[in-house]
């Protein structure tokens, strides 16, 4: 009897520990967009940023996000997927197998902050960019690097072996079984992917206060790839820290509740169909 | 590479010598997209490793690392505060996400019913996608004015950055531990319940042991998430270079003094080069930390 009774306590207490993180997430989120949401008006989301004088808006960061994100994504698909589909599909056991699997691991372990002072050292100091947005892409990009080789042969080791062979069968080469079979049964997959790694780029900051700097261009929006580029989380952070402007408090609230609010948007927009669509794909193969 | 080979297959040569071509190339591609990552890795090592270790030059490595007397301005280098207080900073986090992560692993692997799952999966995954200047930015405006009521200081300091860590690190412990107690076997828990276990015995007696390697593997992973992250700490931790006396005391730990001192520092200087050696010290720790995983791994295994 004493046993069955510390059981449902037991279960009570596993009830009490799932809810409670519920609630810490559902709080978390309350208080943000509770704290941010008042102070978001087309003059904020769109505006230019002011150095003394309240009222500031965030437009050309939010813009150099998106710019940046799109940047180092183009930098670093092709190079993330290109070793992916090699590990999964071409890479034989032997050492240099090992020592590729190992780097992504440990590419994957480097914390932002050491990419950042990388980033300096290799495209501020050494090639004397100074801060830009192609330094900050590109550093970014090493960030992005190593979930997209895992995401990328972990879905394509899902992909069935019948495929490949039934491929290969009707006399495709491997490079046409990837790109004609492989991949399109893989995309849900890798959209999922993408949209985890977009999540971190546009939340990342540690390494762009020291790639990409902390300063806007005074044409913005400004495409050029040598103008600097601060984004939402690092004008965030930077406000708080070192800003000078008087609603500091306000345009960090504002911030963080318009950075949350694109994160929950890009989640939904991406990550939803992608799901649906591997339920279909599944469904349909069965 | 369960594929044989189709090189024997080739019909007509002629048809065939684009495809061929295109394939070789592909393959080229893809082996030198696999070598970057591998360079990338090396030349970060190298890089950050050549400029830190400059600092050796002016500095022995006794008082770097067992000095916790950190004043450039009168020649001093010692690092051992941000050392120890980054561990301290981790301890702390670790000791209280653990308890909470595994306990949701379990719940979320063995006691939910499906709907409760169903929330919590996405939840936990938006717990990730959450940037870490919005953690610093909440620990900021509710845990530093709530220490300053509890402890009547300014409220600065390891507790509210262990907090905030504590936040940032629970959804991965959760989610690898839970991955860990799913995939154990069904006989092990069929044998446990054939005995004549409760649920909670079978918990506590059958599957947590059986799964500590993955859910160990899931600590050290948030442990590293926990080292290495900058921003959030920065906003909370009130920035001294002292060691800590008590939770409620303001410190520094390694990534927040390199984000406090490497904007005002000038490249070359024995300032610049220690902060580069601070992060180098933070790379191998890094580093060393999916030696231990693979370990772990390598256990499970035999």
């Amino acid at each position: 009897m004493k046993s069955k009774a510390t059981d449902r306590l037991a279960t009570a207490f596993f009830w009490g520990i799932g809810l409670l993180i519920l609630f810490i997430l559902v709080w978390f989120l309350w208080h943000i967009l509770g704290a941010g949401v008042p102070h978001l008006s087309w003059d904020f989301i769109a505006g230019e940023p002011e150095e003394m004088i309240e009222g500031g808006g965030v437009g050309p960061q939010l813009f150099n996000s998106f710019y940046l994100l799109f940047l180092s994504l183009l930098f670093s698909i092709p190079f993330g997927i290109g070793a992916g589909v090699w590990l999964s599909e071409y890479a034989k056991k032997n050492w240099f197998t090992d020592l590729v699997r190992i780097s992504t691991e440990m590419l994957a372990s480097v914390p932002s902050i050491v990419f950042g002072l990388f980033g300096m050292l290799l495209f501020v100091t050494v090639f004397g960019f100074g801060f830009t947005i192609l330094g900050g892409a590109l550093t970014l990009s090493l960030l992005n690097l190593p979930v997209l080789v895992r995401v990328t042969e972990e879905t394509l080791r899902a992909v069935p072996t019948s495929y490949r062979e039934a491929s290969a069968a009707l006399g495709a080469t491997k490079w046409q079984t990837i790109r004609k079979v492989l991949i399109p049964s893989a995309l849900p997959g890798l959209v999922t992917g993408v949209t985890l790694v977009a999540g971190r780029a546009l939340g990342e900051s540690a390494i762009l206060i020291f790639t990409a700097g902390v300063t806007v261009s005074r044409f913005a929006p400004d495409l050029n790839l040598f103008a600097s580029g601060e984004t939402l989380s690092v004008h965030l952070w930077y406000v708080r820290a070192e800003g000078l402007v008087p609603d500091a408090m306000q345009i960090a609230e504002g911030t963080a509740a318009l950075l949350v609010l694109v994160v929950l948007a890009l989640n939904l927009l991406i990550a939803i169909p992608s799901r649906l669509m591997q339920r279909k794909m599944t469904g349909k193969s069965s | 590479m369960a594929v044989p080979n189709q090189e024997g297959n080739a019909a007509a040569p002629g048809f065939n010598k684009g495809r061929m071509f295109n394939d070789k190339l592909m393959r080229w591609l893809f082996v030198g997209s696999a070598i970057l990552v591998s360079l990338i890795i090396f030349s970060i090592i190298l890089f950050v490793g050549k400029q830190g270790v400059l600092t050796f030059q002016d500095v022995s490595p006794l008082e770097f690392f067992f000095s916790t007397d950190w004043s450039p301005s009168k020649d001093q280098y010692g690092a051992l505060t941000f050392i120890l207080g980054t561990f301290i900073v981790t301890a702390v986090a670790l000791v209280l996400a653990v308890p909470l992560a595994v306990g949701g692993a379990v719940f979320m692997a063995k006691i939910a019913p499906n709907w409760m799952r169903e929330i919590m999966r996405p939840a936990t995954d938006l717990f990730v996608g959450i940037p870490s200047v919005v953690y610093g930015l909440v620990g900021l405006t509710v845990f530093v004015p709530f220490f300053a009521k509890v402890f009547g200081s300014a409220g600065f300091g390891v507790m509210p950055a262990a907090i905030i860590l504590a936040i940032m690190i629970l959804p991965t412990i959760l989610s690898v531990s839970e991955d860990a107690i799913r995939t154990l076997p069904g006989a092990l828990e069929e044998a446990s319940y054939a005995l004549g276990a409760t649920r909670w015995q079978t918990i506590r007696k059958v599957l947590l042991p059986a799964a500590t390697p993955g859910i160990l593997t899931g600590v050290i992973l948030g442990m590293g998430r926990a080292i290495g992250e900058a921003m959030a700490v920065q906003m909370v931790i009130g920035n001294a270079p002292i060691l800590p006396t008590g939770l409620a005391q303001p410190t520094s730990v390694l990534t927040t003094q390199i984000v406090q001192e490497m904007p005002n520092s000038i490249f070359g200087t024995t300032t610049n080069n220690a902060l580069f050696l601070m992060s180098l010290v933070l790379l191998l720790v890094s580093l060393s930390l999916i030696l231990i995983i693979r370990l772990v791994a390598r256990r499970r295994e035999a």
